[in-house]
């Protein structure tokens, strides 16, 4: 008797029984999937600086110290006393910019939570009970549309002042629409399926069935919408800052070091290009993250 | 047809009302504007005298429906700052943010369509791994920041094209390539979905079985079809770059609305900033408004909606 090798002897159908788990393809499509791994890790590495910034941050970020004013960064010709110099008052660049991670990922993630709890709720309320309810929301939803978000945003800002609780609240009441619109159109997919129905027929009330039988069924494209409006929420909040009319000075923002670097920006171009690469980094890894989870949980579109 | 027309318009007019009674609101319920206009150091009756003088001592709603009833006209008031009328104040800007929109929604299509084309062409090919790339980079590019980047570039090192101002078109390159390329990823992706999809339909096969040129079937049968769906995207995207174009602006020193939006805004100037936020809500719903009459025009199956 000759050993058989396993692998080639199982027959399909026990291959599908002892085959891998749907947790472990799920694994393997999250391991195999290039940009949701870069996205998580400089996401990761960027979240662990922000918690950690006292430890991290070589000086104290508000400290001025005018007798070294825009010293250049080390790969500039300056010192590794400031690895990224020093901005028009002395205050320590590199710890600034460890601290203005902190502002950016704490507006983000409230954001999101504001905008995400209110777009659910009124997203699955419409897919879920349709009828009138639908017929307001979707109304609202076009009238949140076609306001200007940077202009209303600013606007609100402006009079109420610019600080950071009112900059998250600003815009977390503001970023709700695509919430909203998913959570719709995800309801509207999932609330005639047989699950539901049979929940339905042993008596499960109505918030049991939103929160247990749809809820779990959405949640996919929830975690997709927000990662978008997290980037969405910290572009805006620079953007704000950078116009001068969102988080105020001193606070370490990346818009506001921008905005701060552009008088100088004809002789020391590297104050504007570093805060904002560092936000383009957070923004783009966000986004890989939110793509890559997309492409990893849908079903349907994956090849 | 005419149904579909009129109830959208119906729609379009509450849309606008509800906003236009939303950003005063807004801008009402934020504090007591007789004070910010009387200054630091206007005294009670100061403060009494310009509450009763522009009449905010009404009730909200009193003030509201006249707001309202005076923009229908087109009167938007007289600008705290500036001391002239807002609707003229507002037609001088709007030309060069029009232009601008208009330049930049050009840029976006004529780039993103053909990158989209071509991607879909060749799936996976390195040019659709460039396309993908573009968009999602695009998508987390900070814009003031792009602008920045433009101008140390090709204004301080290169010394090309000139940093701000309007006086020439070199003037209008940079802010263009800015406004426009954030419209870039969506229409590229539409494009690339949507000429996919056309692509594997059974009257593209059916072109090229009777034997028409490849160019022939790219054009006449498949981009046609596809670009349906751009042509109303790039409405909405319009309607948003009037908003992007506060940034751009302000970058690029072009005096144009979203750089009064700016002003008014920094300087408390109320009436400039209610008539701006409606000005701009009415162009999204303009647009949005005429991409839904088209593609129900072209697509009978949208007109049921």
């Amino acid at each position: 008797m000759t050993m058989t090798n396993l692998d080639q002897t199982v027959d399909p159908l026990l291959q599908e029984i002892v085959g891998p788990t749907p947790g472990q393809r799920l694994r393997g499509r999250v391991f195999g999937h290039m940009g949701l791994l870069i996205g998580v890790g400089v996401l990761g590495v960027l979240l662990f600086i922000a918690i950690f910034a006292p430890l991290l941050a070589p000086h104290d970020p508000y400290a001025q110290a005018l007798m070294s004013r825009m010293k250049p960064p080390v790969f500039l010709g300056g010192t590794w006393e400031h690895p990224l110099g020093t901005d028009h008052l002395g205050r320590d660049y590199l710890s600034r910019l460890i601290y203005g991670a902190r502002v950016s990922l704490m507006i983000g993630v409230i954001a999101a939570t504001i905008s995400g709890v209110i777009g659910t709720a009124m997203g699955v309320a419409a897919g879920y009970f349709g009828g009138r309810v639908d017929t307001v929301v979707t109304f609202l939803i076009n009238v949140r549309l076609a306001m200007p978000v940077v202009l209303v945003a600013l606007a609100v800002v402006a009079v109420m002042g610019g600080s950071l609780q009112v900059v998250i609240v600003v815009l977390g009441l503001l970023l709700w629409d695509r919430f909203a619109v998913v959570m719709r159109a995800s309801t509207l997919q999932v609330r005639r399926r047989d699950y539901v129905t049979a929940a339905r027929a042993i008596g499960a009330s109505t918030p049991r069935i939103i929160w247990s039988e749809i809820m779990p069924n959405i949640a996919n494209n929830l975690i997709v919408v927000v990662t978008l409006e997290m980037a969405h929420a910290i572009l805006l909040e620079a953007v704000l800052s950078f116009l001068g009319l969102g988080v105020q000075p001193p606070t370490p923002s990346w818009g506001l070091m921008v905005s701060e670097g552009k008088n100088m920006m004809l002789f020391e171009p590297w104050l504007v290009m570093i805060p904002g690469a560092v936000l383009f980094v957070l923004v783009l890894a966000i986004n890989l993250m939110g793509d890559g989870l997309r492409d990893v949980t849908a079903p349907e579109d994956r090849s | 047809m005419l149904k579909f027309i009129l109830k959208r318009l119906g729609l379009a007019l509450l849309v606008a009302l509800t906003v236009s009674f939303i950003s005063f609101t807004l801008l009402f319920l934020s504090g007591d504007p007789a004070a910010s206009l009387a200054g630091e150091s206007a005294t009670d009756q100061d403060v009494a005298a310009i509450r009763e003088l522009y009449g905010f001592d009404r009730p909200m709603l009193v003030q509201y429906s006249s707001w309202l009833m005076d923009a229908l006209r087109g009167d938007f008031g007289e600008s705290y700052y500036f001391k002239l009328p807002v609707a003229s104040l507002l037609a001088e800007r709007l030309q060069v943010t029009m232009l601008l929109g208009l330049c930049g929604i050009s840029f976006a299509l004529l780039t993103a369509v053909p990158l989209g084309v071509l991607a879909a062409i060749r799936p996976n090919s390195i040019i659709d791994r460039f396309a993908l790339f573009l968009s999602v980079a695009g998508q987390a590019l900070p814009s003031f920041w792009f602008g920045l980047i433009l101008i140390v570039a090709f204004s301080i090192k290169l010394q090309w094209l000139p940093a701000s101002g309007t006086a020439t078109w070199k003037h209008f390159i940079m802010p263009t390539v800015v406004l426009g390329y954030y419209a870039m990823p969506a229409i590229m992706r539409l494009t690339r979905g949507g000429m996919l999809e056309v692509l594997s339909s059974d009257y593209i096969r059916t072109a090229r079985a009777k034997g028409a040129s490849e160019g022939r079937v790219m054009f006449k049968h498949a981009l046609r079809n596809a670009i349906i769906p751009v042509v109303s995207l790039a409405a909405v995207q319009m309607g948003f770059m009037l908003g992007g174009s506060i940034v751009v602006e302000s970058i690029f020193a072009l005096h144009g609305a979203g750089y009064l939006a700016w002003e008014s805004i920094s300087r408390n100037d109320l009436p400039t900033v209610q008539a701006l936020i409606l000005v701009f809500s009415m162009f999204y719903i303009v647009f949005t408004f005429l991409a839904d009459v088209l593609n129900a025009w072209l697509d009978p199956r949208m007109r049921t909606g």
